[in-house]
Order: structure tokens, then C-alpha cells, then sequence
């Protein structure tokens, strides 16, 4: 009874929101700055705004995150936070001696009006930044698009921060990932090595959100983008940002610092979405796709056609992360699946657009909602009344599977009460494999479930 | 006890007018408070002969949580009990935010407790009342009694009625209501009548027509309020009157702010002679 909550009768709210597709922007801040190597990332306000990034990350990740926080009292709050950030800053630097500092700010700091930049200049002045020791830093306030803008709004710290133009290319080319999982990054950079081509991906949260049990602690991780390869992306010949909503931001500052021109592309999930990904790498690099990338691509293929049965006509529920959402949905259209119920919490009108292009005029009567107001709860009411066979998306959707029981696959984030995401990839051919496999294990695992006996069958 | 909170204009004379009516009521043997609610600490100089305690919020700063009464309430002329609730440094900070920090922590101290047995609270608020924090002073039922310091000036005027629209907000929840409007003059044209007539409009009254006199700046230079720099003068004669009317008032209303184009006619009509 406890979980079931939600009334089957549509009301129209106004003022109520139950169970939103977000969370807050320092969180995708944090985990954008791990994605540099040798970085503490550095939450300038109170403490418990820190505590919960840091835990909603570690309860994801299923690694410590490490975090400093300039611990607002009463005083901060009404004095301003430059007096506890430099002090902060002087204190990481001397006890916990990381290369960078990545500071964001939250609500109470953004309110009461905090220059982070001010801030910084005055540390630097007394002396409060060892020699080669470098900070950046971002605005993120949470009353203001969601944790998927503060990942963007690190990016364009990385940027501002970092890549210098030289004058002289380097012939690389930028990959600024989106928030992806680790083994995504892996992956991504794993696909470029195959194919020949040399890249800067940046953040890459590969090796430190996923980092092996060696039996010692490393504060920090081997994985990172280094600050050598984030000052060379200045040089590089072409940027190429994946996701329009975490990566676009960072790729136009970079154009407008260093001149380097980039293209937007959806996450490679799913195999259009992964096309277009190669075969723009192929392309600005000059290099022809390698065969073994061809054939994984073949048994993707072939695990599709194979299973056609199963995913025809499947009615989706999913929600998520804009980004993410618009790959799967293009994916499950490919899968001849069809995404009924699509939520995303972060605002920005492109959502629906895009959406709109690839789901047809109308949405080809599939039900979207996106937003600050868009929520779970209408998801849930909308699956009540329609059915459908498959949840996609994180783990706040468990309520809505127990209740409805209906198959699920988590995906996206946060994901707390399933391990894989962070070592099993779903981009690139190989990730649509795994994702397949996962959504196939479920839509089975239910029918054999629910059938008779003498429909019970062994070979499926 | 009779808690009052001063509003008006930035620049238009609170502070100085909040003292002197502070020491009139003070020689007819009144115990009174006054709280400093602007971040510049100058509310109380002239009670206390200059800017002598610490603010509530600097020794909230270097004491932590350890704040001693008397660390932040300093007796000023005739006994009058001083403090000022400070702030951040100009372009820095939460001032707001420190209006409310202050008054919950005199609050939580027990400044205003029985035991000091006061007839009068002072609030003595920053101008322009930006934001909420600056609003704290009549929240909660706290000050129950506004006087909003104007003079003909049309700025000036545009704010008292900027005041009486956030008095109307609180007036519902709070009970708080406006107990008139005290012109300091600026040698206006028809400045008596033309305030007369926007306190009707509002709904109130003009409590007192402070003329003005360079004996206040005199007064000021010394650090003093006149009535204790030349109690003999006529203006401070004026600042008794004030006190006295404030002491008998009887008339508290919810205002009617005016509609700007209301606010202009009466300008143009007392304005233009």
C-alpha cells in the first residue's frame, strides 16, 4: 500500500510538482570536475548542500567522492563567502594538495550575490595559489535548470580556465563526452583508438569513478583529463560535443576562446545516433572507418533483426536526462519499439523539437512532457491508463515497476540500487548490444513469467 | 511596550529624526530601545555621542554563537538602550539577511524581555527596502506601528507610498499599521499642505511638520541630538512635539496606497503654485 500512491484519474495541477526528472546543478558540477585529473572539486556554500552531491554521486558511482565545501554559518551567509573560500583555498591547497580546485557555487552563495572570479583573484593576490596550482569554477544555482546545466556549466569553467590557441594545430580533435558513465568515456576513447584517430576528451571520468580495487586509497584517481591535454584542446583542429544540453555550451565558449569549430551531435546511443558519431569522426579526421568497427556494428544489426519479435510494437515509458532521452527514444524507433511516455526534468525548448523530429508531427502520439513542472507522478498516471511494456530510465521508476509491474532497465542517472552502469558502456555499437541484451533479459523474463504452461517455451 | 519601526527614503532624515523624537520621549521618563537596522551602524551616534558598541552582527562574527547582551546593547542619552544590528561591507553579502540574523538574535538574547521594563522599541530601517530582510522589522507581528519620514519632495513621496504597499502585505498576517507620516521638510513649495493631503489620501495623518533648521547639522557636527546639544532651541521644541504626538497617537490604519498618476495630480496640483 505504502508505494502505491498514485490515482489513476488525470487531475490538471498548476502549482504541484510530484517526483521531478532532476536534482540539483552542483551535482553535475562535481562530477564534470572529477573528470579531470589531480581536481578537488570545491562546493562554495553550506555543508549540507555538499554532503548530499557527494553522496548522491557516491551512492551512483559506488566510489568515495571527495569534496570541499566552504561551510556557510549565519556569518557567510550575511558577511559574503570570501573570507571562507580563500581560507578554503588555502587549506586544500596545503593539506590536500590537488593540481586544480574546481569551485561552484549553490543557491545561498548565487543569491546573496558571491563573485566567485573576485574571490579567486583576491587568493591568487595573497598569495593563497602555490606556483602551478590552477582554480576554476562555475555558477550553479539550483533554482535554475537542473544537475544536467551545472555539468555544462563545468564544462565552460574547464574551458574558460584552461585550452590556450598557440597558433599552432595540433591536428586533435576535442571530444567533450556529455554526462556519460566512465565506461562510456572508456569507450569513446576505445572507439577513436580503434579508428586511428587521436582525441582530447574532456571531462573523462574514466579511471577515477570506476578506478580499480588496489587495496591502497588514491585521493586521486590515475583517470582524468590532464591539464597538459586541456590547455593542447586549444590547438586542436575540431571540437565535436555530444549532447546537445551538457556538451554545446562548452564547445561554443571553446570556439569563441580558441576559434575551433565544432558540431553538435546526440550521445552515440543506439546505432543512428553511433553512425553519425563515426562517420563524423571518420570524416573531420580523414580516416576510413576500420572493418572491425563495421563488424560490430554487423552484430548489432544481427542481434536486432534476430529478436525483431520481441521488441515490436513495445510501448516505452522513459525518463531522464534530455541527452539521453533523445538517443534512446531515436534507438527504440529504431528497434521498431515505440516510445510512449517520454519525461525530462531539465528546461530548454530544444527538447521538444527534437523530439518532435524524430517521434513525427505531434509526437506521433506518443505522450512528452519536459521542464521544470514535468514530472513522474503524470508518467505514472499516463502508464495507468494506457499500460505499457518497459520502464527505461534511473532508479526512481522502481516505484512505478512494483506497482505496475511492468519490466524495467536502469538507465541514466542517478542509479542507485543496481551495479554495471559504470563499467558496462551504452554507447557505441557495443553499448546498444549491452542495452539490448538488458531490455531483451526483462521483456523474456516477463513473458516467461506470465505465460501459460503449454505457451512456457524453452527456446525464445 | 510600543515597538515602532522608522521607514522612508534613503537620505531623507530617519535616523536623525528616530534620535531626536527618541530623546524627546526620553525627557518625559520613557524607557525606550532603539534597534539600528542599516548595514552603515549610524542609527544610535548621536544617542551614544558617536559610533561607540559593536554591532550584533561583528560580534556574532568574532564571538560565534557566544553573544552576551551586553556585548551589543550600549545605554545612550538618558538611559536610552542602543544597538545596532550592522552588516556586510557595501557590494558584498546579504544585508537582508543580516537584518533577520539580528533581530532573531536580540530576540533569543532577551532584548526586549519584561525585565527591562521598556515603554518604546525603536526601528530605525535602511531606505530603500529592497528586500525581504529589510521587511523583518514588521514580519511576525513585531513592530506593530510604522511612521514613514517624507518631505514634498516627489521621490520621496513615490517611496512613502513604495512603503505603504509592503505595509498593506503585512498588515493582514502581521497587524501591523501605519501610524502616520512625519514630514521633515525641505523648504518645498506648499510642503505642509501637499503632505496633509497625500496622509488623507493614504488613509492617515501628517503626525508632525518638522521645519527645517541648521541646528540639526549643528546638533549632528557635535555628535547630539539638539535637544541635549541646546535644549532651549525651538527645534527642539518641535522634536517634543513629535514625541508627544507619537506618544498620544490613536489613529493606526491599514493604508490605501495611491495609483501613480494620483500620486503625480497631487504634485501637480500643491506643486505648482
Amino acid at each position: 500500500m505504502l508505494l502505491k500512491h498514485t490515482p489513476k484519474e488525470i487531475k490538471e495541477r498548476n502549482a504541484l510538482t510530484i517526483n521531478p526528472a532532476k536534482t540539483c546543478q552542483p551535482i553535475g558540477a562535481m562530477y564534470a570536475a572529477l573528470g579531470i585529473h589531480g581536481c578537488l572539486p570545491h562546493s562554495h556554500g553550506s555543508q549540507g548542500c555538499c554532503s548530499y552531491h557527494r553522496s548522491a554521486l557516491t551512492r551512483h558511482y559506488k566510489e568515495p567522492v571527495m569534496a570541499g565545501t566552504s561551510s556557510f554559518t549565519e556569518g557567510a551567509s550575511v558577511f559574503g563567502g570570501q573570507a571562507n573560500l580563500i581560507q578554503a583555498i588555502n587549506n586544500i591547497f596545503t593539506v590536500y594538495n590537488p593540481d586544480i580546485i574546481a569551485i561552484h557555487t549553490t543557491c545561498l552563495s548565487e543569491t546573496i550575490g558571491d563573485d566567485v572570479n573576485q574571490i579567486v583573484g583576491k587568493a591568487v593576490e595573497e598569495n593563497k595559489v602555490p606556483e602551478g596550482k590552477r582554480i576554476m569554477y562555475c555558477s550553479t544555482p539550483s533554482y535554475i535548470g537542473s544537475h544536467v546545466t551545472g555539468f555544462s556549466n563545468m564544462v565552460e569553467g574547464i574551458i574558460r580556465e584552461f585550452p590556450v590557441s598557440t597558433g599552432t594545430k595540433n591536428r586533435k580533435i576535442n571530444i567533450i563526452p556529455g554526462w556519460v558513465e566512465p565506461s562510456d568515456m572508456r569507450e569513446i576513447k576505445a572507439l577513436a583508438k580503434t579508428m586511428g584517430v587521436e582525441i582530447i576528451m574532456f571531462p573523462d571520468t574514466s579511471d577515477v569513478m570506476d578506478a580499480p580495487q588496489t587495496g591502497t586509497h588514491e585521493f586521486y584517481p590515475r583517470g582524468g583529463t590532464t591539464i597538459a591535454q586541456l590547455e593542447a584542446a586549444g590547438d586542436a583542429k575540431y571540437t565535436l560535443a555530444l549532447g546537445k544540453y551538457c556538451s554545446e555550451a562548452g564547445a561554443i565558449a571553446l570556439e569563441n576562446k580558441c576559434g575551433i569549430k565544432f558540431k553538435t551531435l546526440d550521445l552515440p546511443i543506439g546505432i543512428s545516433a553511433t553512425d553519425r558519431f563515426i562517420s563524423t569522426l571518420s570524416n573531420i579526421a580523414g580516416i576510413p572507418v576500420p572493418q572491425s568497427i563495421t563488424d560490430e556494428r554487423g552484430r548489432l544489426v544481427d542481434m536486432i533483426t534476430d529478436m525483431q519479435q520481441y521488441l515490436y510494437c513495445k510501448k516505452v515509458a522513459l525518463w531522464g536526462d534530455p541527452d539521453q532521452l533523445i538517443a534512446l527514444t531515436e534507438f527504440l524507433l529504431d528497434l521498431d519499439a515505440k516510445p510512449a511516455f517520454v519525461v525530462s526534468g531539465t528546461p530548454g525548448k530544444y527538447f521538444m523539437e527534437r523530439m518532435e523530429q524524430l517521434l513525427g508531427k505531434d509526437m506521433g502520439g506518443a505522450k512528452v512532457q519536459n521542464g521544470s513542472c514535468a514530472d513522474m507522478f503524470l508518467m505514472h498516471q499516463w502508464i495507468k491508463n494506457e499500460g505499457c511494456d518497459l520502464l527505461l530510465g534511473n532508479t526512481y521508476g522502481k516505484y512505478i515497476a512494483r506497482d505496475e509491474n511492468i519490466p524495467f532497465v536502469r538507465m541514466g542517472f542517478p542509479i542507485y540500487d543496481r551495479v554495471g552502469h559504470s563499467y558496462f558502456p551504452t554507447v557505441g555499437y557495443k553499448g546498444a548490444m549491452y542495452m539490448l541484451e538488458k531490455i531483451l533479459g526483462v521483456l523474456m523474463d516477463k513473458q516467461d513469467a506470465d505465460s501459460s504452461e503449454e505457451a512456457f517455451e524453452l527456446v525464445m | 511596550m510600543r515597538k515602532i519601526a522608522i521607514y522612508g527614503k534613503g537620505g531623507i532624515g530617519k535616523s536623525t529624526t528616530t534620535q531626536n523624537t527618541v530623546a524627546g520621549l526620553a525627557e518625559m521618563k520613557k524607557k525606550i530601545m532603539v534597534v539600528g537596522c542599516d548595514p552603515k551602524a549610524d542609527s544610535t551616534r548621536l544617542l551614544l555621542g558617536g559610533l561607540a558598541q559593536k554591532t550584533v552582527l561583528d560580534t556574532l562574527r568574532e564571538e560565534g554563537e557566544d553573544v552576551e547582551i551586553d556585548d551589543v546593547i550600549k545605554a545612550g542619552y538618558a538611559g536610552v538602550r542602543c544597538v545596532e544590528s550592522g552588516g556586510p561591507e557595501p557590494g558584498v553579502g546579504c544585508a537582508g539577511r543580516g537584518i533577520i540574523t539580528s533581530i532573531t538574535l536580540l530576540e533569543q538574547l532577551g532584548a526586549y524581555d519584561d525585565c527591562w521594563d521598556l515603554d518604546y522599541a525603536f526601528y530605525d530601517v535602511l531606505g530603500d527596502v529592497v528586500c525581504g530582510g529589510f521587511a523583518m522589522p514588521i514580519r511576525d507581528g513585531k513592530a506593530k506601528e510604522i511612521y514613514i519620514v517624507v518631505s514634498g519632495e516627489m521621490m520621496a513621496m513615490y517611496a512613502a507610498n513604495n512603503i505603504c504597499k509592503g505595509i498593506v502585505k503585512y498588515a493582514d498576517t502581521g497587524g501591523v499599521r501605519l501610524g502616520g507620516l512625519i514630514c521633515n521638510s525641505r523648504n518645498v513649495d506648499n510642503e505642509r499642505e501637499m503632505i496633509e493631503q497625500l496622509a488623507s489620501k493614504l488613509g492617515t495623518q501628517m503626525i508632525h511638520f518638522v521645519p527645517r533648521d541648521n541646528m540639526v547639522q549643528r546638533a549632528e557636527i557635535h555628535r547630539q541630538t539638539v535637544i541635549e546639544f541646546d535644549p532651549t532651541h525651538g527645534q527642539a521644541d518641535e522634536y517634543r512635539t513629535l514625541a508627544r504626538n507619537i506618544e498620544n497617537n490613536e489613529m493606526f490604519v491599514i493604508p490605501k496606497p495611491l495609483e501613480i498618476e494620483e500620486l503625480e495630480k497631487l504634485l501637480i496640483d500643491f506643486g505648482i503654485c
